[in-house]
């Protein structure tokens, strides 16, 4: 009997628990695809460093799945109790009937198990088919072979779906005994009758308000936009608490300032259905200024993760064509000149011979004069630097090669050579914030004096040079000068750059895998990059393919935590939204019926609903952008070191999913509306 | 003057195997300024002929003439434009926007016509005087009591200055003083504006203020009388005689 009422109850509400059904499908859908991607890249290539990416991308997504059921548990409990209270009236009349309140949680039970199972059964195989797509971004975003892969189901992903998604149905139903616990027969039987009751908020309070609000907002944006460089921690929680707080106080004090606004405009509140349309708005805002204020920031988020993760992922690909034109590099630095530094000779005498695999390949070393620091050189653009950079050390002595070494380096990297007067010296930096101030000094003429010889810059801005291999410009300073400047000095720095000897691409990953298990083999610290050598100086060795992995990775990672949460974060929006939209046309029948029976065209009235739905949708978006704006700056800062050149194509993808996500919520919102107000005849 | 025809028409619901005949073949016309009223008890098809005449609805057979528009032959955006600018309506719940003040509800109907701002605001001022509720105005209809949100709804009817107002068993929710006060308005709006009025109802009170009494059984006329020089307590009690011989059904009439 109860198993027939719960299946019946769900029949009936069909049209509340669509909306309901679709987002706990797609929540699910969402949660297997992304834990299955590790498993999925895991099967597309063998190799070694994707199979760690692989196992770091699994441990990354596996963290953020908490998260993210957190999220997935506080919609689904909103969502259930939304619904509940839809229903007061029939839970009012199973108590008439004479219903223990047990029986009624018995019956919420059910449903919550039947809308659990289908929901996730439905859910796991939109996943498992979605999956299968999301496998082509994954071949793409780590440019593996499409080949190799074939149709598959993650096991693993399927258990842990169903054991998070088991915990939060749970979660649903403990909250809904408890709501039914507290039931009053009473209230239950009165819900349906209260009239709403409409206070306008008080016009100047609004507007004071309002200017409150976009002042703190201004102020917010401000420090995080442009004086960010001067955010401490604490200060940094509170332009976020304050960007909060505002965005709840315009959400508020909008609601009842457009009514107002509207109502003063006679010619346009009075023409056709505006005035209702304009009222309904109002209304459904004024209800809804919390969820408003959450859906806005969820929104921000959504969009400052997706562009900055789409960004990131741009610049690594770019980077790494860029920055890495050599298959290995084996260097030695030293913090002070040391005489005999050869890390050729050092790594042939333990065994460790890298020219062996390279044919093409030069040893060089670099300079340092102890007169010739980074302070010194910046002079009075130093301090303007340590705002930025407060980490940063002046007296490091900057870095010097002959001209004739660093020619050769070109050559073994495939670039073009430079040329070189007597007296000049060409400074070589790509490191964005560093440059920027290099650029500035080189402007004022910047005359410098190394090891006694003094020189004039060539040009008066930075090349884009640099001598260590590796995923993004981090070249902070390089001097090229005369080659007689720099001979008979001490070295600081000794390095091996080349190229395999192989000429195709397996020959050359064989090389590297075996010159890369050598160098764990022979040098102390093992696997570690950094390993202190003989001399107290510390080696690196590093090749392409290691770079490649680790930039691959680093981007695929950030790509797929962003889209993961992004998607969440929409599917949450857009189903708060629906929900409260849907609901509100339900109740708004009779409303429409009225209209309609005064004489309200049907196209008019459709005109009426969707502005509102319109409106409902964009209000909290508008918000967002506008905050995003101010966020991406902020963002945009910390992704410098990857570089941003390509932000704008980010954020183009970024909306591009924005609008298939949100705009589709908003779509079948609409349409769904206007099949539940349309009259019934 | 003849402003409502109504030709044989008949409305049935239902399929072939249980076919209710809402209204039977029922014919009759209603007179410019006339103020009519409908009785008959529950399921007496009353207010299927209502909404056959609003054009909510859709008549099964037979024509209805407004003037000389032939109602039962309009489509789509022709109905909205007949029920805005022919038809001014009055429910028993009121059906005021809950969300809208008293005034906006009135001009509401008048913005629909896509009449100018000024002209709504003077229109609605007026119609608001002639009911007696300026004071309410500013109201939301939760501030209202029944009597006011029925006085508004009637304000919002006629401001149009409808050919034909159509009253739902307007007094069905009001108590009796409040009633009383509406259909002394009804009957002000009927003899100094001439309005044309046709009210549905079962209560012999409120029929007792109209200048004809039309009763239907089961889908059909079955009988007719006219108020002509007596007075309305008269009236009164020739409606009840009437009501008597209809059968029990109506005996919850005053």
């Amino acid at each position: 009997m109860l198993c027939k009422l719960s299946f019946s109850n769900i029949r009936r509400s069909l049209r509340d628990y669509a909306i309901y059904f679709f987002t706990l499908m797609i929540g699910v859908a969402v949660f297997y695809v992304f834990n299955a991607v590790s498993d999925q890249v895991a099967m597309t290539r063998v190799d070694s460093d994707t199979r760690e990416i692989a196992r770091f991308l699994g441990i990354a997504i596996s963290s953020t799945s908490v998260f993210v059921a957190g999220v997935l548990g506080l919609l689904i409990v909103y969502a259930s109790r939304f619904l509940m209270k839809r229903r007061n009236n029939e839970f009012a009349l199973y108590l008439m009937l004479g219903m223990t309140k047990g029986k009624i949680s018995a019956i919420l039970l059910l449903e919550t198990v039947l809308i659990g199972i289908g929901s996730l059964a439905a859910g796991l195989l939109l996943g498992v088919g979605l999956s299968q797509v999301m496998s082509a971004l994954v071949v793409s975003l780590f440019e593996a072979d499409m080949s190799a892969y074939h149709f598959m189901v993650s096991g693993t992903a399927i258990l842990k779906t169903i054991i998070y998604f088991a915990v939060m149905y749970l979660v649903v139903m403990l909250f809904n005994s408890a709501v039914v616990s507290r039931f009053k027969l009473i209230d239950l039987m009165q819900s349906g009758k209260k009239s709403e009751q409409i206070k306008l908020k008080n016009p100047w309070v609004c507007v004071i308000v309002f200017v409150l609000a976009a002042a703190m907002l201004g102020t917010a944006y401000y420090m995080v936009g442009w004086r960010f460089t001067h955010l401490s921690g604490r200060k940094f929680v509170l332009c976020i608490a304050a960007g909060l707080a505002a965005t709840f106080l315009i959400f508020w004090s909008v609601s009842g300032m457009l009514l107002r606004v509207i109502m003063s405009m006679k010619k346009v509140y009075y023409k056709g259905l505006n005035s209702f349309t304009f009222r309904q708005i109002s209304s459904k805002v004024n209800t809804m200024v919390f969820s408003m204020t959450v859906i806005c920031i969820m929104l921000f988020v959504t969009i400052c993760s997706l562009s900055a993760a789409f960004s990131l992922r741009n610049s690594m690909n770019r980077n790494f064509k860029e920055n890495c034109p050599a298959d290995y590099e084996l260097s030695e630095y030293l913090d002070e000149p040391y005489e005999e530094l050869d890390v050729l000779a050092e790594a042939q005498a333990i065994g460790f011979d890298v020219t062996k695999y390279s044919d093409d390949c030069v040893h060089f070393s670099t300079y340092g004069d102890e007169n010739f620091t980074f302070e010194g050189f910046c002079g009075k653009h130093f301090e303007e630097l340590m705002d930025t950079f407060t980490a940063v050390n002046g007296g490091i002595r900057e870095q010097v090669i002959g001209i004739d070494d660093y020619n050769a380096l070109m050559k073994v990297f495939g670039r073009e050579t430079i040329e070189l007067g007597e007296g000049e010296y060409v400074l070589a930096c790509n490191f964005k914030g560093i440059e920027k101030i290099r650029n500035e000094v080189l402007e004022d003429g910047a005359p410098i004096t190394v090891f006694g010889t003094a020189l004039s810059p060539k040009y008066d801005e930075c090349k884009h040079g640099f001598i260590d291999i590796s995923a993004q410009p981090s070249n902070m300073g390089l001097f090229i000068v005369p080659q007689f400047v720099v001979e008979g000095q001490t070295p600081m720095a000794d390095f091996v750059i080349g190229n395999f000897s192989a000429s195709d691409e397996a020959g050359k990953k064989a090389a590297d895998q075996e010159i890369r298990s050598l160098y764990a083999e022979k040098i102390k610290g093992g696997l570690s990059p950094f390993s202190v050598s003989s001399i107290g100086g510390y080696f690196g060795f590093t090749t392409k393919q290691e770079i490649s992995s680790g930039a691959i990775g680093l981007g695929a990672i950030a790509t797929f935590l962003g889209l993961y949460i992004g998607l969440v974060f929409l599917i949450a929006c857009g189903a708060i939204l629906a929900l409260k939209e849907l609901s509100e046309s339900v109740d708004s029948i009779g409303r429409y019926e009225m209209i309609r029976k005064i004489g309200a065209d049907e196209s008019e009235i459709t005109r009426s609903l969707f502005r509102q739905t319109g409106i409902f949708f964009l209000l909290p978006l508008v918000l967002a952008c506008i905050h995003s704006v101010f966020g991406m700056k902020f963002a945009v800062y910390f992704l410098e070191v990857f570089g941003t050149d390509r932000i704008a194509s980010s954020i183009a993808a970024t909306s591009v999913i924005l609008l298939l996500i949100y705009g589709g919520y908003f779509l079948v919102t609409y349409l769904c509306s206007k099949n539940i107000i349309r009259s019934k005849r | 003057m003849e402003l409502l025809k109504i030709q044989h028409i008949e409305k049935y619901y239902g399929n072939k195997s249980s076919l209710t005949k809402a209204i039977d073949d029922l014919s009759f016309s209603v007179e410019k300024g006339e103020f009519v009223a409908i009785m008959g008890a529950s399921g007496s098809g009353k207010t299927t002929l209502l909404n056959c005449i609003s054009t909510i609805d859709r008549v099964t057979a037979g024509h209805i003439y407004l003037e000389d528009t032939d109602i039962t032959a309009l489509k789509g955006r022709q109905l909205g434009r007949f029920r805005r600018e022919k038809l001014g309506f009055i429910f028993q719940d009121f059906n005021l926007l809950d969300t809208l003040t008293a005034y906006e509800n009135i001009a509401l109907a008048l913005s629909i016509q896509k009449k100018p701002a000024p002209q709504i605001d003077q229109a609605v001022k007026t119609v608001a005087q002639q009911l007696g509720i300026t004071e309410v105005l500013k109201k939301y209809p939760y501030q209202m009591s029944g009597g006011q949100k029925q006085r508004v709804a009637s304000a919002r009817a006629i401001v149009t200055e409808p050919k034909l107002v159509l009253a739902d068993e307007p007094t069905g929710a009001l108590d009796s003083k409040s009633a009383k006060m509406l259909l002394e308005r009804f009957r002000y709006l009927n003899t100094e504006h001439s309005a044309t009025i046709m009210m549905v109802t079962h209560d012999s009170f409120t029929a007792s203020y109209a200048s004809r009494v039309i009763f239907i059984k089961d889908g059909k006329i079955f009988n007719e009388i006219s108020r002509g020089d007596d007075s309305r307590k008269q009236f009164f009690d020739k409606i009840i005689d009437v009501v008597t011989l209809l059968g029990g059904d109506v005996n919850d009439a005053l």
